[in-house]
């Protein structure tokens, strides 16, 4: 009973031209699917190269970045081999994201009524009066207050928490197959953070949305993904499903990680617990080598947290 | 949007009287009265009865406060005064110049922005490109021409030489007569409206807007049609409001060269007699309509942008 | 590649006018205004004349490199006027804030709602044509934008730590103000400085041009021009030389600003190419 997977990424690579011909991998030979209606987490400290896996995918590289190498194969079809007229098609309607930054993400001279409308008028050939109704739904659904009166609303008149809950009703206004979310709650106020996850999880199990989340927080990802790939220095170096990778972690990495992660009530022993930094050494980028890269990285025991 | 508007209006009063102020204090305390400044080109013998008669004629005889609260009384007034030279009133002069004036800047602003913000738009669509380059090399090249100088050339090309068009004067007012002065006065917000709008797409360009955008599934033209333009526009729309300042300036040269019967020439003649009382009332005429214009561009702004109005 | 192009472009087309009006003396033998001979009025450029001759048979070649001497006069000695000005408002401004910031502000904004030309042309007015008056109205008239960027470059200056310890170490104002803040915003006072000399350039041609600044017989390229616009027909070469001596200089200081201040600030160049 194997299921196709929604999307599968094979031996993707993707490189910067460097000074002298030469090419830095910053996304190097990974492999990972995701299933219909499965939310699949990519976690990874900043500069890991989990968000240009994501904008690889959706096809939104920016030059000098560029795909080098292997497949994005989406319900079937390789991406790389679509024109840009189909991957234009495709995106938004059937793969859609959402960005960090809610409070640059959305245009402050547009309406977010009009900049929802554009969805309907692009993917399904509505007419501007027509997709400004389906606009007031669609902001209802993200559980935005008072729709009729906020379609007209411009986006510096919203809260974080409000502007990407707007994001989330744009990405999802044509119900695509797969939601890409890159950080989409890190900009926001923690209490906030928890109310958007939860509404981006709601939202995509009622539609069957698979999700494609990335994170540098395993909190995060743990409350949502099903499975977990751990990215490091540009490559998958562990992925699991999530529940085993928080009991049973293989690489030192994650366990450098999840070590990192304070939690309430779990390892508190003699009064305080230890939060364990990891040693950096992603600085330089053109210095790392393959040994360096699955070199057991030296954990030590960071700040102490007192409870 | 009314009180907005209302509001603006209200903040360019202190801007007019400090204006005046600033151009009643160059006029007044430096070196001497208007009879001496007049008599010092030795059109007149300083004859001190004649002088002081003048003075007393003109209100030079009062305390310079006392001038400056009639200065200011007249103004509101509308009276600017009477021309030494013609002895007619200042309005008046000014009144039947100031719409060739008008014509002249509103169509060589009109020149600029037609030409210039294209450019700069394309420039910056393909950034590095050859036609990017030219233009810049265009833009930086049309700042630094000193403009009656191009019209001293266009004069020479087109109307002496092809004799496609007049070479000065207002004619019947009617477009031929335009086209040469609106040129050359347009060229250089032309060159700075190119510079300018390159800059400002390209910034907006890079905007996080702009990629969310793209990852809607919009083609390029869209992007640029429904996202970038309007972004744009707020930095365009400022240009051009502080462009009529300068524009203003070299509107006095070049109605000058081509003999345009507008307030800037008048200016001109104005200043080369020492005709104080019109000298005065130009400029104040030309900085109202500045700031005016300022206001307008604004209003524009706010009715772009919806964050001005809270702002 | 772009950069070095302005810095270097720039550099040279004002080298070429500050040495020209420098050594004219060296480079012509012929005297600007004494050289006047009607039997070579209006000739054409040719081997005696390389710029050909004006009504009065004088060597425009002669007089545009005379002429280059009270242009660059005018700009930089204005321009110095200017920045002095300009910086010495901004910054104490700036540092003082209170109500002499206010009056300052102000006056800026004023300043910036009179165009510079129509200022200068009031100027003239009271004064009368000639050098000084020249020196004066174009000196008075363009600070404003150097008086905003000093005022706004003091006031993220005056938070920093140093300008503080200073404060604490007992250092007068005026020590700080030379020693602290100055130094530290000079890069884009000289940009401005060296796009002001430009625009002094061609303000001066223009007040001449109008018969308001230099008066003839002085060389100058502005009153070069309003004889030559006379004889235009006649002799379009008396237009042609002063006009393109103007456009170069400015051109060349215009490109020297925007290489310095390309340099200055990178970020400005990964944004204007």
């Amino acid at each position: 009973m194997t299921v196709q997977p929604l999307l599968d990424v094979k031996n993707l690579t993707v490189s910067l031209p460097a000074a002298g011909g030469r090419q830095h991998g910053i996304v190097r030979d990974i492999s990972f699917n995701i299933l219909p209606g499965e939310a699949y987490g990519l976690v990874g400290e900043s500069g890991s190269g989990k968000s240009v896996t994501s904008l690889a995918v959706i096809g939104l590289l920016k030059k000098p970045l560029r795909t080098s190498a292997g497949q994005i194969v989406f319900k079937g079809t390789d991406l790389r081999t679509l024109s840009s007229r189909a991957m234009r098609r495709l995106r938004g309607d059937r793969v859609a994201m959402i960005f960090q930054e809610p409070m640059t993400a959305l245009n402050p001279l547009a309406t977010v009524g009009r900049q929802i409308a554009e969805m309907f008028v692009l993917h399904q050939g509505k007419t501007w009066k027509e997709a400004h109704e389906l606009a007031v739904g669609a902001l209802a659904s993200v559980r935005v207050p008072a729709p009729e009166q906020r379609v007209h609303a411009y986006p510096h008149q919203m809260s974080g928490g409000m502007r990407q809950r707007v994001m989330i009703a744009i990405a999802l206004a044509c119900n695509p197959d797969l939601l890409i979310a890159d950080e989409p709650t890190t900009a926001l106020d923690v209490t906030v953070q928890a109310e958007v996850l939860k509404l981006i999880q709601e939202l995509c199990t009622a539609r069957g949305t698979a999700v494609l989340l990335i994170s540098h927080d395993l909190g995060v990802i743990a409350n949502m993904c099903q499975r977990v790939g751990v990215m490091y220095a540009g490559k998958i170096v562990e992925e699991r499903d999530t529940y085993e990778l928080f009991s049973d972690p293989w690489h030192d990495y994650t366990k450098g990680l999840l070590g990192a992660l304070p939690r309430l009530g779990s390892r508190q022993r003699h009064g305080r617990s230890r939060l364990v930094d990891i040693d950096s050494i992603i600085d330089d980028r053109s210095r790392l080598t393959e040994r360096l890269c699955f070199e057991p990285r030296k954990l030590r025991a960071g700040a102490e947290v007192r409870p | 949007m009314l009180r907005f508007t209302i509001r603006r209006l209200l903040q360019m009063i202190p801007t007019v009287i400090t204006v005046a102020l600033l151009i009643f204090i160059i006029f007044s305390v430096v070196p001497g009265s208007f009879a001496a400044s007049m008599m010092a080109d030795g059109r007149m013998d300083a004859d001190p009865a004649l002088m002081e008669r003048m003075n007393r004629e003109f209100g030079l005889d009062k305390p310079l406060y006392e001038r400056f609260g009639q200065y200011l009384y007249d103004i509101a007034r509308f009276d600017l005064g009477t021309s030494f030279r013609t002895r007619l009133p200042v309005t008046h002069m000014i009144n039947e110049r100031v719409w060739a004036s008008l014509k002249l800047a509103i169509a060589a602003m009109l020149f600029a922005a037609v030409i210039g913000v294209p450019l700069g738009f394309i420039a910056a669509l393909r950034p590095g490109s050859i036609f990017d380059t030219a233009t810049m090399i265009g833009a930086v090249s049309g700042l630094s021409m000193p403009q009656f100088w191009l019209g001293l050339l266009l004069m020479y090309l087109f109307a002496l030489q092809l004799g496609w068009l007049p070479s000065f004067g207002y004619g019947d007012g009617g477009f031929m007569h335009l086209i040469l002065p609106a040129i050359t006065l347009g060229l250089t917000p032309l060159a700075l409206l190119a510079r300018t709008t390159r800059a400002g797409v390209l910034d907006v360009l890079n905007a996080d807007y702009i990629r969310t955008a793209h990852s809607k599934g919009m083609s390029n033209q869209k992007v640029v049609r429904w996202h970038v333009a309007r972004n744009a526009l707020v930095l365009i729309v400022t240009t051009i409001g502080l462009q009529f300042g300068s524009l203003m300036g070299a509107a006095v040269v070049i109605e000058k060269l081509f003999s345009w019967p507008g307030i800037g020439s008048l200016l001109v003649d104005s200043v080369a007699v020492r005709d104080i009382p019109t000298v005065q009332g130009t400029i104040l005429v030309i900085v109202l309509w500045f700031l005016v214009i300022n206001t307008l561009i604004d209003l524009v702004y706010a009715a772009i942008d919806p964050r001005i109005k809270q702002g | 590649m772009h950069l070095r192009f302005n810095l270097l472009l720039g550099g040279i087309l004002s080298a070429v006018v500050v040495l020209g009006g420098i050594f004219a003396s060296w480079l012509t033998p012929l005297d600007p205004i004494m050289s006047a001979d009607l039997m070579n009025a209006e000739m054409p450029p040719g081997r005696e004349f390389w710029f050909g001759t004006d009504a009065q048979g004088r060597d425009i070649y002669t007089r545009v490199l005379y002429g280059a001497q009270v242009s660059l006069a005018v700009g930089v000695i204005s321009q110095l006027i200017n920045s002095f000005i300009g910086t010495a408002l901004g910054v104490s401004a700036g540092y003082w804030g209170g109500w002499w910031d206010d009056l300052v502000n102000g006056l800026t904004n004023v300043m910036l709602a009179i165009p510079s030309l129509i200022f200068a042309l009031a100027v003239m007015a009271v004064l009368g044509p000639g050098l000084s008056s020249l020196l004066i109205a174009l000196g008075l008239t363009n600070w404003s934008w150097t008086c905003r960027i000093a005022r706004s470059s003091t006031l993220s200056l005056k938070s920093q730590g140093y300008v503080q310890a200073a404060k604490t170490m007992g250092y007068g104002d005026i020590r700080i103000m030379f020693g602290q803040l100055l130094p530290n915003m000079i890069g884009p006072i000289l940009v401005m400085a060296t796009l002001g000399i430009g625009s002094a350039v061609l303000s001066e041609a223009a007040l001449s041009f109008l018969g308001l600044g230099i008066h003839p017989p002085t060389p100058s390229w502005g009153n070069m021009l309003t004889d030559a616009r006379e004889l235009i027909v006649i002799a379009p070469w008396a237009a042609i030389f002063p006009g393109l001596a103007i456009f170069l200089t400015v051109l060349g200081f215009n490109l020297l600003g925007d290489g310095l201040r390309d340099a200055l600030d990178p970020h400005m160049r990964t944004r204007r190419v």
